[in-house]
């Protein structure tokens, strides 16, 4: 499709989610879409700065768009859902408020349009399209019965975000099932996996997780698909915990998008990151009962 | 007040100037009379207030002295001057006297008119069959007036028709609604026109043509004797019953429900099996009276009204994802409609009412069985500007109360839980009734909103707040009954349209005055009542109807109508025949004439205008091209010297 | 008695003034059920000016920002904004539930790395967490907790000891001065704001 993209990896994925752009960047390449790393890009401040300093969490997310638009990109993708959440938040700002975006301009010492639209990772599979995606499916995902888990922020707040239903979004289904797999219908896209609140209570997390795993089972899923480093660290990593604290709690494997479109149209588990994940993610292993996992 | 008095008495024309605090009290008016007799007065103005307020009062004290009261003219220096503007500066000051000045003016130049007289039809038409519209169209055929009653659907009844029970006193719905069906189709009074629409309306106060559609009934409803054996007989059954809101089924051919007035069916095209597949005819064959006929066409009839009474109810708001109008949006946190178990309030009327699909048993749609738990959850739609929907639909308060009453009469180990933010039980014995439904029947109340509903195992998880207890709430629900907000019908904008009345943001029929003139609309003949003005439980349908009946009533004491004679004339002589007024004209008062001299001989063409429709717009005046229109009592001389005293 | 005029600006322009009470935001709350006051009652507190009580609850710092609130709130309220703003107000004053100490020293170590670094140094912020949560409370399970996890992550590429840096860190700390200026300003606020509880 030839595509070049603005990218804006966010400090997760240059971090503990380094799996997350491998797979990325490994599945995008399948598409001849290229993503350039923004140049000099800054944290968006996450769930600490908005927590304590909204204009400084609005002020750093600036900066990257002012970036953005220095450098001409005219979309920008942010494959973690804070950051990209955040950078809409800023832009949103910047285009409805035009005393909010001189100050804004002003703090960032960079001119700033708002010019650059901030997009997802599901977004970028969207404009590939169902019927191109079909065509480069060399392994369909027939094992696959996906609860697709969309977290709090790809589709909220709406009016910020402006994608999919943030009620029943289906637009990750649609990709899924455009690779051959399957996906079920559950209660608990939309609800929170307690995101960044896993070191400080830890316990509250462990439930929310775990309410987010049990009823992914109960509706018939062999598998999670999130977009979101956040939800897989404490889909994934925090599983192990709790399982300990739900024992009557399956596996689950919990994969990004992006791994399987990637392991549909052909890529191996390794160049994928899949094989770093904390719950074993072979795709072998969707064929087997999970109680024997 | 002095200053202005003493400069208004040197305006060139002005005979006298007096100031009275109350103007419009009696010894003001006496004041007025007094002063048009001794002076010799030819015109009268007065400076006070609004001519929305006190032209009549005015006019009819000029009327007394003598003075014709179209010489009379009010300068507005309250609304248009001291009101709006900074009190006691000079700039207000002589603002006032500018408009003093003005009206003076305009006075010179008015002249003697009389009030022009119209004849009217003693004939009402009635839109809407619910309970509003039988009551109106009773008490006006009561009074001993024709009326004529169109319903949308195959039957009269409207909404309530369908409800079980009724608040406060829990009586049945369909036993005191069906005596007065009955009355209604038995009237001599009274031509019902059901599965009808109105389709176009022209003409004025008085005398309004009305266009209505009979809808193909595909039976003869003069030949048809009601035996129903078509109904019985008929194969195609499981058909989504609209009077059960899809909890039932009907057949092809079909009357809406026993007591449906008249007792005569329709067939529904769309699922007959002759219509569909041209086989069956099993209701012609057995038909004895000859009354199926599958050629039956739609029907358009002409009917003379002198007034219409506007009573088209309200449909509830429905949360699904799609919407029929821009900026309603749908539920999704309550699962767009597809839990089958989540129903609304019309739903659950069906439910626990004894002629209904369940037969009054109250049972679940999904499964049938028995609900042990039940979440009744208030202002759905309704006040949530979120969703579209800022205002309260003032009845479901008192509905929910109702429901978890009947719900705990019929399942006695049950349990209702109602979610609300205020209970709104204003009228008599209403409060008492929403506290029997806690104290006696035990409903649960919890103050708060439902922030998501979701399905598991044939659950309904429902996710609450206890806003008093200060904590969320979560009920595993084996139904749930939604509270939807109350909407206007469908077509009521479109009705109103060609009826020319207004409607607010919402789709609710406009009433002319919200205090003063709660029944009239801004179109003179034209009335509302029931739902379709705003949200309104029975008790306020009917007293309304029974009020717009009233207003009926006294238009037609009259033997005759008089209309203000502030209308359009036309310079017959001068008028070039040019046809722009006549196509200008917004009330099609304007017709193309012809000027005969004695011998018959015709002279000239001419636009002539018709005193009995024109509304005095002016239009026609504006666009003339050679200055032959123009109106009285506002005439283009008048406005120019009105311009001139200002230069 | 806190002069707090632009807090009121804030919260005013997330259309504060609208909310009715419904409880729509805790209901649908997931970390609701372990607040002390759910959204709801802040909401109430920030609305009738009882700006004490909001910043001293524990339910502000437990608030994951999920926007599930401002998402249904039937009468557009910006209930996470306002949530923001109160967690903003209660850090420039230095107030903080004891129970919640943990969380705000999260929120610092990780603030100090973006400023030092312009992004976020994962390794540099457990271990400055976990150091001043421990110096804080001297619980050790709490300081060892998780230290199990770290050579796994090593194993799997998903541990980077020295994390990126952004190139025009010097940019980054003026933004850092400039934002906690206007905070400042806005806490040093003069416009006078009626009495309260709390």
């Amino acid at each position: 499709m030839n595509l070049l993209l603005g990218y804006y990896p966010g400090c997760a994925l240059h971090g503990s989610s380094s799996d997350y752009e491998s797979s990325i960047q490994a599945c995008l390449q399948a598409f001849k879409i290229r993503l350039v790393e923004l140049n000099g890009w800054v944290c968006c401040g996450a769930s600490a700065a908005h927590s304590v300093n909204p204009l400084l969490s609005k002020s750093l997310s600036a900066r990257n768009l002012a970036i953005a638009e220095r450098e001409g990109y005219t979309e920008l993708l942010a494959p973690c859902p804070l950051c990209s959440m955040e950078l809409c938040k800023a832009r949103h700002t910047i285009l409805e408020d035009e005393e909010h975006r001189k100050q804004l301009s002003d703090i960032v010492e960079l001119p700033l349009q708002g010019k650059t639209r901030v997009i997802n990772v599901l977004q970028v599979f969207e404009s590939i399209g169902q019927a191109e995606l079909r065509e480069h499916v060399k392994q369909p995902l027939t094992e696959v019965r996906a609860a697709c888990y969309y977290g709090c922020l790809l589709t909220r707040p709406p009016k910020v975000v402006e994608f999919d239903d943030c009620e029943h979004p289906n637009s990750m289904e649609g990709i899924l099932e455009a690779l051959g797999a399957s996906t079920v219908k559950w209660n608990f896209a939309t609800e929170c996996c307690g995101a960044g609140m896993t070191l400080a209570r830890e316990e509250t997390v462990i439930e929310l997780s775990h309410r987010i795993l049990a009823n992914a089972v109960a509706h018939g899923a062999n598998c999670i698909v999130v977009a979101c480093p956040m939800c897989h660290v404490n889909l994934d990593m925090k599983q192990e915990e709790t399982r300990k604290a739900h024992p009557e709690l399956p596996q689950l494997p919990v994969y990004y998008l992006s791994d399987l479109v990637g392991l549909a149209v052909g890529l191996k588990e390794s160049q994928l990151g899949v094989d770093k994940h904390f719950v074993p993610a072979e795709l072998d292993l969707l064929s087997e009962p999970a109680e024997t996992r | 007040m002095e200053d202005l008095t003493a400069r208004t008495a040197e305006i060139p024309g002005v005979k006298c100037a007096v100031h009275y605090k109350y103007m419009c009290s009696d010894p003001g008016q006496s004041l007025v009379r007094e002063k048009i007799v001794e002076e010799k007065l030819d015109g009268l103005v007065v400076a006070a207030c609004s001519p929305h307020m006190h032209m009549k009062t005015f006019r009819a004290a000029a009327k007394a002295a003598g003075l014709n009261p179209y010489l009379v003219e009010i300068a507005n220096i309250r609304e248009h001057c001291s009101w709006v503007h900074e009190p006691k500066t000079e700039m207000t000051t002589v603002k006032a006297m500018d408009i003093i000045r003005m009206s003076v003016n305009k006075v010179i130049q008015d002249h003697s008119l009389e009030p022009i007289k119209v004849s009217l039809v003693k004939r009402a038409l009635v839109i809407g069959g619910g309970v509003a519209g039988i009551q109106a169209a009773l008490d006006i055929a009561d009074a001993g007036h024709e009326v004529i009653l169109v319903e949308r659907e195959p039957s009269v009844g409207g909404k309530m028709a369908g409800l079980s029970e009724t608040f406060p006193t829990l009586d049945c719905s369909q036993c005191i609604l069906t005596p007065r069906m009955v009355e209604v189709g038995q009237h001599p009074g009274i031509r019902l026109y059901t599965y009808s629409e109105v389709e176009a309306v022209s003409g004025f106060l008085g005398n309004f043509s009305v266009t209505i559609r009979k809808k193909a009934r595909y039976v003869d409803v003069d030949k048809c004797n009601g035996c129903l054996d078509c109904w019985a007989k008929c194969p195609s059954k499981q058909n989504q019953s609209e009077f059960d809101y899809g909890l039932g089924q009907r057949k092809a051919i079909y009357v809406p429900f026993p007591q449906a007035v008249p007792a005569r069916p329709v067939i529904d095209p769309k699922t007959c099996i002759k219509f569909q597949r041209n086989k069956c005819g099993v209701c012609l064959k057995i038909c004895k009276a000859n009354a199926i006929n599958y050629e039956d066409e739609d029907k358009i009839v002409t009917e003379e009204v002198g007034a219409i009474v506007v009573a088209t109810g309200f449909k509830l708001y429905n949360i699904g994802k799609k919407q029929d109008t821009p900026g309603i949006i749908g539920y999704g946190e309550y699962g767009y409609g597809e839990y089958k178990d989540v129903i609304d309030g019309l739903q659950f009327e069906r439910l626990a009412s004894a002629s209904g699909p369940t037969s009054g048993e109250i049972r679940r749609p999904s499964d049938g069985a028995e609900p042990k738990n039940v979440v009744f959850i208030a202002c759905v739609g309704s006040r949530d500007p979120a969703k579209g929907i800022p205002y309260c639909s003032k009845i479901c308060c008192m509905y929910t109360a109702k429901h978890t009453m009947l719900y705990k009469h019929k399942v006695h180990d049950g349990q209702a839980h109602v979610f609300y933010m205020d209970i709104r039980a204003g009228g008599k014995s209403y409060d008492e009734f929403v506290r029997r439904a806690i104290e006696k029947d035990g409903a649960r109340y919890y103050r708060g909103r439902v922030s998501k509903i979701s399905e598991e195992n044939g659950k309904l998880m429902v996710s609450g707040s206890d806003t008093i207890g200060g904590e969320p709430v979560e009920i595993e629900a084996d139904m749930v009954v939604l509270a939807s907000a109350m909407r206007p019908s469908d077509g009521a904008k479109e009705l109103a349209q060609k009826l020319k009345i207004g409607y607010d943001e919402h789709g609710f029929l406009s009433e002319s005055h919200p205090k003063l003139r709660p029944v009239e609309t801004t179109t003179a003949g034209i009335f509302v009542c029931g739902a379709c003005q705003g949200p309104k439980d029975i008790p306020e349908s009917v007293a309304q109807a029974s009020a717009a009946a009233a207003k009926v009533q006294v238009l037609f004491s009259k033997s005759e109508l008089t209309r203000e004679p502030e209308v359009a004339r036309i310079d017959e002589i001068n008028c070039a025949a040019c046809s722009a007024c006549l196509r200008a004209c917004p009330y099609s008062a304007i017709e193309r004439a012809e000027i005969r001299d004695r011998g018959g001989n015709l002279v000239k063409y001419t636009s002539r205008v018709n005193p009995s429709l024109c509304m005095g717009c002016g239009t026609c005046v504006s666009v003339c091209p050679s200055k032959c229109a123009d109106l009285e009592g506002f005439s283009e001389q008048q406005i120019y010297g009105m311009v001139n005293s200002l230069i | 008695m806190r002069k707090a005029g632009s807090f009121d600006k804030a919260v005013s322009a997330l259309r504060i003034e609208r909310c009715y009470q419904c409880g729509k935001c805790s209901a649908g709350c997931p970390m609701g059920s372990v607040m002390d006051a759910p959204p709801h009652r802040i909401m109430q507190w920030v609305g009738r000016g009882a700006i004490d009580r909001a910043v001293n609850a524990e339910s502000i710092w437990l608030c994951v920002s999920c926007q599930t609130c401002t998402a249904r709130c039937p009468q557009t309220v910006d209930t996470a904004g306002i949530m923001d703003e109160v967690r903003a107000l209660a850090w420039r004053e230095g107030v903080c539930s004891p129970a919640m100490v943990r969380t705000k020293l999260f929120l610092e170590a990780f603030l100090d790395s973006v400023r030092r670094h312009g992004r976020l140094n994962e390794t540099e912020l457990i271990a400055k967490y976990k150091i001043r949560g421990f110096l804080s409370d001297y619980k050790m399970a709490l300081l060892l907790k998780d230290s199990m996890l770290a050579p796994r992550l090593i194993k799997r590429g998903k541990f980077r000891l020295f994390g990126g840096k952004s190139g025009d860190r010097d940019v980054i700390k003026r933004i850092f001065d400039k934002c906690e200026k206007v905070a400042a300003a806005e806490a040093n606020d003069k416009t006078p704001k009626e009495a309260h509880h709390g």
